[in-house]
């Protein structure tokens, strides 16, 4: 078992160990130790750093050493995300393979600084204009947080897409014992820009849209094929079956253990990639289930959305699907517990 | 038989610009100078939004086409990971000096290794003639169509003069192009900015005075009297930032 580490010192050291070689951000709680860390630590392994004037130039920052081939990162959260977007949708544009960190906070506007997972919809749908999706990996510990920063930069690579690790304020803050991975050697891919036009353009009056989105279709669905991760447990004889990603997916976890002790025949979902959305997980699924629950951090039920397509797409009967939006924080396993009660109880009203 | 004028092989493409337009004289000049100094196989550009765009189609470079004002950012971390190659934003007024204002005066503020050219015509030209933060007072455009009132919309924005006076930049000019006499000397300061950037002597600007007779709504001739009688007037011509002799 490795050494005592904070969540965002551990995602910054994994994302160099991984070969990132340039960072541009801003400040912004609680994922700033992400920018301080990367502060002192890309001098030394020869990389770049700029503190940025705002959200905006510093992901635009991101795309000018992107392009040059150097794997790049960015984090924010809450409004900073918001002001990234704009770089978002240009990189999805570019093909940039980029690794952006949402260390998700609560709340609309400027928000708040409680840990929360109300950016799900914006994040599986790709925020900026336009018709694309970045690939978005949750992790529920610091060391899966760590291992998926080695795999995000992998990903982006071979889908030259964006990938976000978006995870929660708490999981940031934390801290946990973590095996961080090897050092990998930093590489330039031989795409970027040399200044010798080694890699001709096309024009911009040149592009073809319509042989752009098969291409695009053609690349997601490939992704949606071969990248779901998830975990699960007791899938197979279940009632009821809970989905949840992150931390609430780690208490869920608990909860769903201690149901089981109970005699309740329930399982859980938790899903690692929530785009691609784990569907093959559903599979599994007793054939005869009575119902899904999902457990979110945020207050309108999002991801319940994603739970009741699948469930349409899987099963040829209307299974009902139940939200319990816990608004922010990470729901205790007694609370978790309290809203099994209420469903089976008939005290909750499904969503669909 | 006539000998055949060169032409500078990395902007060898049409890049569609009005009749009278000053764009293509700039870029021209600017792919002249990186031939003369070398350093046409080895430049990338960052691209502005606007009538800049249209580079995107005849350049035969490394360059991205930036969001709207973002070409100081975009830039700043080309140039960090790439020290070696030229870095050359290139936009417009609007572009740099209004969406963009704090992506370019950012990268001149930190004294980032590039250059940026930007090409100043007092209006937004691809949209069709808006105001823009270099609009002269009482100009007549699409958003100030009683002509600009500066007690309300600010007076027209003086970047090279900003860049020289208050922060710690390599060098910063302003030309203009509508003799062979300025477009000589804008060339020379095009020359100094670009040399400054090779030699690492930290952020060059030039601002060059272009007309825009389609916007303006006059012909390319009278768009060069308007040019040499008013906006010259408020935007003097110069270095104002000499390079340091090291």
């Amino acid at each position: 078992m490795g050494d005592m580490i904070k969540g965002n010192e551990a995602i910054a050291e994994a994302a160099i160990r991984a070969g990132a070689r340039f960072y541009a951000g801003y400040p912004i709680t609680p994922s700033t130790e992400i920018m301080e860390y990367v502060a002192y630590r890309m001098e030394q392994v020869g990389g770049a750093f700029v503190q940025a004037e705002s959200e905006i130039a510093g992901v635009n920052m991101v795309i000018g050493a992107a392009s040059c081939g150097v794997r790049s990162f960015t984090a924010s959260s809450g409004p900073g995300m918001s002001l990234k977007q704009e770089g978002m949708t240009t990189m999805a544009d570019e093909n940039l393979p980029v690794v952006v960190i949402n260390m998700v906070r609560y709340g609309n506007g400027i928000g708040t600084l409680l840990t929360a997972q109300c950016d799900y919809l914006r994040e599986t749908r790709g925020g900026g204009n336009g018709d694309y999706r970045c690939i978005v990996l949750c992790p529920d510990s610091i060391q899966e947080a760590v291992d998926l920063v080695t795999l995000a930069f992998d990903l982006a690579e071979k889908y030259r897409m964006v990938c976000l690790i978006m995870s929660e304020g708490a999981l940031g803050q934390m801290m946990e014992p973590c095996e961080l991975p090897p050092m990998q050697e930093a590489k330039k891919y031989s795409w970027g820009f040399d200044g010798k036009y080694t890699n001709k353009l096309i024009g911009i009056f040149d592009r073809d849209s319509m042989k752009e989105a098969e291409e695009l279709n053609d690349r997601y669905n490939r992704v949606k094929e071969n990248e779901q991760r998830w975990e699960d447990n007791y899938l197979e004889d279940a009632d009821y079956v809970f989905v949840s990603f992150g931390l609430p997916g780690r208490s869920t976890i608990g909860a769903v253990e201690q149901l089981r002790k109970e005699g309740h025949k329930v399982g859980f979902i938790r899903p690692i990639t929530v785009w691609p959305f784990p569907e093959k997980a559903f599979e599994k699924i007793n054939p005869n289930v009575k119902g899904f629950i999902t457990i979110e951090a945020n207050a309108t039920g999002q991801m319940v959305d994603d739970v009741a397509l699948t469930a349409k797409k899987k099963f040829e009967r209307n299974v009902p699907v139940f939200c319990n939006p816990h608004v922010y924080g990470v729901p205790a396993m007694k609370t978790i517990k309290e809203d099994y009660y209420k469903v089976t109880a008939g005290e909750m009203k499904e969503v669909y | 038989m006539a000998k055949s004028r060169k032409f500078p092989e990395s902007i060898d493409r049409p890049m569609g610009f009005c009749p009278g337009c000053g764009h293509g004289v700039v870029i021209r000049l600017i792919a002249e100078c990186l031939e003369e100094l070398g350093q046409d196989k080895n430049v990338i550009y960052g691209i502005g939004v606007g009538c800049s765009s249209l580079l995107g189609g005849g350049l035969e470079t490394d360059r991205r086409h930036c969001s709207h004002g973002r070409a100081g950012a975009v830039c700043t971390g080309m140039k960090r990971v790439n020290p070696d190659n030229i870095v050359i934003s290139y936009q417009g007024d609007g572009d740099a000096y209004s969406i963009g204002l704090a992506e370019t005066t950012a990268a001149a503020y930190r004294n980032e290794n590039f250059t940026t050219f930007i090409v100043n015509n007092v209006n937004y030209g691809m949209t069709g003639g808006q105001m823009s933060n270099t609009t002269l007072p009482g100009q007549v455009t699409t958003t100030s169509p009683r002509g600009r009132n500066c007690d309300v919309t600010g007076y027209p924005l003086k970047f090279p003069e900003l860049v020289a006076n208050q922060f710690n930049a390599a060098y910063a000019a302003r030309g203009c192009i509508t003799t062979p006499a300025q477009i000589n000397k804008t060339k020379k300061y095009i020359k100094n900015a670009l040399e400054a950037q090779m030699n690492k002597e930290g952020y060059s600007v030039v601002e060059i005075l272009s007309t825009c007779p389609t916007n303006w709504g006059m012909s390319a001739t009278e768009s060069k009297v308007k040019l040499e009688k008013d906006i010259i007037q408020y935007f003097p011509l110069g270095e104002f930032k000499m390079r340091e002799v090291k």
